[in-house]
């Protein structure tokens, strides 16, 4: 009752083709961003920002681009940790190349790099589909990591063979390095995931991502009415490439400060996958749910026995916890196979009768 | 579907409660010491015996003497699985909590170099024991980061010398094959410029195996080790590689006194799936193996005997388990140093900085806390947070490790100029100025 | 210029002409690595040809029958009576998988059970590890680890009987998949679920029976490679060294795992050994998978893969 469109009427095409064209979805979303810039920062302590939101904020990213890829364009692939290091690498590379550079260019720049290393490993997706073509990327990933640890300029040389964020001002506000603080970290990730969440959304909305929709269903029907599937894919897999670049350089220089190849191993790539499965493949709220899903989960079951106020060893409490998060990812699949996102659609239409019954 | 709304509501709990951690303040007389630990993970065999060295060492404080120096030491385990997001998600958690932590161990060279950074903006001592960041040993840099007894570079510098001394001298290395297994990351890569500047300078033929991680399969290294026929291998491993090293060195009938695995590839779990073949193979070590100690009889009748272990008792003793204690012995011994000068009370994190920088273990003071001959005296200063300790070598024989050779000092006049030259590029990466020592107390 | 394509194209043959002994030595280690790899890779091709599903957990299973096995030999069963109860618990598992995982997801897409697999991957990682410990335990089923000579090479016992095991598992499989009524039901249901309903498959049966099998192959080899590394939580991660296998011979073939386990094994010692020093070694990882992608490009449904028909 309370989510009906009755009463709305669009007088424009502009505002019939708006994104959130009704007005309580228009008014939910704006608190929801105004609580994120003002109430998060002001209310969240250390632990919260460092911890929980940053990272998610740095998957969400991650994960939109890959559910581009994968649940726009359907091109499966597990090279996601080998690009998120590409990004990282490059804008390390860029910072210490250009000091005088502005960080957020470097990151625009790192995941350019990023989109032209990805169109390079995207071009077997010509041939290959499927899984086939997952365990192909992963051709990627485990070649980007050994270019980056054999390759001593990657690190500038470095004998720890690690790359660590320089510190940077944006507007004399350290943004990155040991002395930047969580909150202003936290609204950087928070601003490039607004963005580009925008931008995909605005692509998967227009032709671009009704090409992707068409490969990723019928990709020969597609091709005969005249998407063409090298540009197509390509783009696609340029494309997600870059906002993996940008979580990469953000994952070194807004999170972890300091990083080494095995920070963007295997496992990242299987989780962030994850996330895109979970939140719901071919939506753009799904990589958030997803993303949150995986990153909150985990610190909330090692935080229950606290809650509880039972003392258990560390060992069996995690793995308890690994057995529920296993049971809970197959719950929730039994339960809608086509993710979080699925489950937050079916609630709106639920919404949009509650309280009467039909 | 009631199944469909149970899930909704749990989602909802999730959102809601979150990570919302319980919290406990310490009474005053407490101190709080965090343990990064990883029980559980593929490196579970390596940190659970160094997870209950710790712990057991410092609980048999609080059982025997009520703490150190009458304040009571409050211990909490935080798993991390040798992932670098869950150390930080664990020094986030820990790092405030109960009065605030006193020092980190983060036990991982990946952790460490997150906490590096940090440690310096929230105050807090990063002791990486032996890994981690050895350009963080100039302290002249990185004011709270300790590495003491002694680093790669130096223990790599030490198994030069030793192989020297078993083949009759330093000169007699001139012609000798030596090959170095590393692990293909930052940790494994560590000992090889000061491996290939040994080379250059006493003539041996260094060859550099990189092997990639997990390193399961290792076949084709050992293939090339059988082709090359060194006289000596020296291992940087981790993890299962350590473990199919030592079986394929057996498997191809490599003499096993002829390789050493550094201080993280010597331990009993990387020794027992090679049976009968790893008899005989030799590792580094900076303190010694075996229960012939007070401290471990003192383990045995305050925590063992009054149930307050977590570990099994037939597993005291191990290589990884008195590396556990060592580090619990060091940690309290800082805080020992900084209540002489501060008093016997809870200690600041500046205190207890300034209690690690002057840390100075004597021949005396071991015996007297009970671990007489266990390790070497330390003395750490404001430009040496190494203290550049010599190692020990042991030797598998089967059922055990036992020492083999004396105490072998590093070669301090190769590394330490590289050292010297790699902390000032590390720490102008981080924005640091150099401290004067002089200046300071 | 010249000299790096000497050193990249012509150096290394010389090198292996010159040394047949030690190359004999490196193509016989591969064939025995890439036969280790097969075993793994046949868990794989069983539950695909036969359900359609991707099983991410096959790492996991292969740890947790090494894990039951050695554990139950820990507490005193003879290595008979171990294996036995090993092959009850793997059966064990499959009845409850297919009850709790595959019943409720019957008809959604790959993807989705895919996605399970992976939830059961996390749970059986967490439940081994709490019912067994997480230390490494030896795993001795009498097979030494030592090597003879034959003709100047140096031959592993331990491989040799990798090798002769995982060929009578094949031929066993090959007999079972032709000659049985289970073997022609399994056919069936993986040429067309619902046909294979509609005359009268139980395809509840047939998953248990698959998800068995595919256990017992998980037994094997963790047997070898736990003979090999010790049974620890790392003996998962050969999953990943499996995939390059089974994207090479093909996800439905189970001589195509067989003979991708070969090629790949082969393909990667060679060029760790004579190829790799040139880059600084450690490139037999990406290697493997780089070569299973060239196949690919030649045939995008693997060697033995069934030939993927596009209809518009």
């Amino acid at each position: 009752m309370i989510y009906r469109e009755a009463g709305q009427f669009k007088s424009s095409y502009a505002s019939d083709q708006a994104v959130f064209p009704i007005r309580q979805d228009r008014i939910v979303v704006g608190l929801a961003v105004a609580a994120a810039v003002i109430a998060v920062p002001l209310v969240a302590d250390e632990y919260w920002l460092q911890a929980v939101l940053i990272p998610f904020l740095i998957y969400s990213l991650a994960a939109l681009g890959l559910n581009l890829l994968t649940g726009y364009a359907g091109q499966v692939s597990l090279g996601t940790g080998g690009f998120m290091a590409v990004g990282a690498y490059s804008a390390f590379k860029i910072t210490s190349a250009f000091p005088r550079l502005s960080v957020l260019v470097a990151f625009l720049l790192a995941g350019l790099v990023t989109a032209l290393v990805g169109l390079v490993f995207g071009l077997p997706s010509l041939r290959i589909k499927g899984f086939y073509l997952a365990v192909a990327t992963l051709a990627a990933q485990f070649f980007l990591l050994w270019l980056f640890n054999k390759v001593a300029w990657f690190t500038d040389y470095a004998s720890s063979g690690t790359i660590t964020a320089p510190p940077r001002t944006v507007a004399s506000v350290m943004v990155t390095g040991p002395a930047a603080t969580a909150p202003v970290r936290y609204l950087t990730a928070l601003a490039f995931v607004a963005v580009f969440a925008m931008i995909a959304k605005n692509l998967v909305r227009g032709r671009v991502g009704r090409s992707w929709m068409a490969i990723r269903d019928r990709d020969i029907a597609a091709e005969i009415i005249g998407v063409r599937p090298l540009r197509t894919k390509l783009l696609a897999f340029a494309i997600s490439s870059f906002f993996c670049g940008v979580a990469g350089a953000e994952y070194v220089f807004l999170y972890l400060g300091s990083a080494e190849t095995l920070a963007f191993d295997i496992n990242v790539s299987f989780l962030v996958l994850f996330m895109v499965i979970i939140g719901g493949l071919g939506s753009i709220l799904g990589s958030f749910l997803g993303a949150a899903f995986i990153v909150m989960v985990p610190i909330f079951l090692t935080n229950v026995p606290h809650l509880l106020g039972l003392a258990m060893p560390v060992a069996l409490q995690k793995q308890i916890e690994l057995m529920v998060f296993g049971g809970l990812i197959i719950l929730f699949l039994i339960v809608e196979p086509h993710g979080l996102a699925r489950l937050w659609q079916v609630s709106k239409e639920k919404l949009r009768l509650w309280p009467f019954p039909y | 579907m009631t199944l469909r709304r149970v899930m909704i509501a749990l989602l909802a709990m999730l959102v809601i409660a979150g990570p919302a951690a319980g919290t406990v303040f310490a009474q005053a007389k407490e101190m709080f010491i965090p343990s990064l630990v990883y029980r559980t993970g593929p490196y579970a065999p390596s940190g659970t015996p160094f997870a209950n060295g710790m712990w057991d060492y410092l609980t048999m404080l609080n059982e025997r003497d009520g703490g150190v120096n009458g304040v009571k030491l409050i211990v909490e385990e935080c798993e991390t699985q040798y992932d670098t997001k869950q150390g930080v998600e664990c020094y986030e958690r820990l790092k405030g909590k109960s009065g605030g932590a006193m020092a980190f161990n983060p036990l991982s060279t990946g952790i460490t170099y997150q906490l590096i950074p940090k440690a310096s903006v929230d105050k807090i001592v990063v002791h990486s024991m032996g890994y981690g960041m050895t350009a963080a040993s100039d302290g002249r840099w990185f004011p709270w980061v300790f590495t003491f007894p002694t680093t790669y570079w130096s223990q790599a510098s030490s198994v030069i010398r030793y192989i020297g001394q078993q083949e009759g001298g330093l000169e007699k290395l001139k012609g000798k094959k030596i090959v170095h297994i590393y692990h293909n990351s930052p940790y494994g890569k560590e000992a090889n410029p000061t491996l290939e500047e040994l080379a250059r300078l006493h003539g041996f033929e260094l060859t550099l195996l990189a092997v990639d991680h997990p390193g399961q399969e290792q076949k084709a290294t050992w293939l090339q080790v059988r082709r090359i026929n060194p006289q000596w291998v020296y291992m940087s491993g981790w993890g299962v590689m350590n473990q199919v090293a030592v079986k394929e060195a057996a498997a191809i009938n490599f003499p096993m006194d002829h390789f050493i695995g550094n201080w993280w590839s010597a331990s009993e779990a990387d020794v027992i799936p090679a049976g009968d073949g790893a008899k005989g193979y030799k590792g580094a070590t900076f303190h010694a193996p075996g229960t012939n100690f007070k401290v471990h009889a003192d383990i045995v009748k305050f925590v063992y005997d009054r149930g307050k272990n977590i570990g099994p008792k037939d597993k005291i003793g191990e290589a990884l388990y008195n590396r556990g204690v060592v580090n619990a012995m060091y940690m309290t011994e800082a805080f020992r140093t900084a209540m002489a000068k501060y008093g016997n009370k809870p200690l600041t994190t500046e205190q207890v900085r300034w209690g690690y920088e002057h840390f100075n273990l004597t021949e005396a003071r071991l015996d007297q806390v009970g671990l007489k001959g266990f390790t070497h005296p330390v003395k750490v200063t404001c430009e040496d947070h190494e203290g550049s300790g010599p190692v020990l070598i042991q030797q598998w024989d089967g059922k055990k490790w036992n020492v083999v050779s004396d105490w072998i000092q590093p070669m301090r006049e190769v590394v330490r100029p590289k050292l010297e030259v790699a902390a000032v590029e590390e720490g102008k990466k981080l924005g640091y100025t150099m401290r004067d020592c002089s200046k300071e107390n | 210029m010249l000299e790096l394509l000497y050193a990249v194209l012509v150096g290394p043959v010389k090198d292996m002409a010159g040394a047949p002994a030690f190359l004999a030595e490196v193509i016989i280690g591969g064939l025995a690595a890439g036969l280790m790899y097969s075993l793994v890779a046949l868990g794989f091709v069983l539950i695909y040809k036969a359900s359609g599903v991707f099983n991410f957990a096959q790492g996991v299973m292969v740890l947790f029958a090494a894990l039951t096995l050695v554990g139950l030999m820990e507490r005193g069963a003879p290595l008979a009576l171990a294996l036995l109860a090993t092959m009850a618990v793997m059966g064990a598992l499959a009845f409850a998988i297919e009850r709790v995982v595959l019943r409720p997801l019957v008809n959604q897409e790959q993807i989705i059970l895919f996605m399970a697999t992976i939830g059961l991957n996390f749970f059986l990682e967490g439940f081994g590890e709490l019912v067994w410990g997480s230390n490494v335990k030896r795993l001795d089923v009498g097979i030494p680890d030592s090597s003879f000579m034959v003709l100047g090479v140096q031959v592993n016992r331990l491989e040799l009987t990798a090798a002769i095991t995982a060929a009578v598992l094949v031929a066993v499989m090959a007999v079972f998949f032709q000659r049985t009524r289970i073997g022609r039901a399994l056919r069936a249901v993986a040429d067309d679920h619902e046909a294979a309903l509609s005359i009268g498959i139980p395809l509840n049966t047939i998953w248990i029976v698959v998800w068995s099998a595919a256990g017992l192959v998980a037994i094997v080899a963790g047997i070898m490679w736990g003979a090999k590394s010790g049974v620890q939580f790392s003996l998962s991660l050969i999953a990943l060294k499996a995939l390059p296998v089974l994207i090479l011979g093909g996800f439905t073939s189970v001589p195509g795992a067989i003979v991708g386990g070969l090629i790949i094994g082969v393909g990667e010692k060679i060029a760790e050994v004579y190829w790799g020093p040139l880059v600084g070694g450690a490139i037999e990882n990406w290697f493997a998978y780089v070569l299973a992608l060239a196949f690919l490009l030649v045939r995008p449904q693997g060697l033995f893969g069934e030939r993927i028909i596009e209809r518009v």
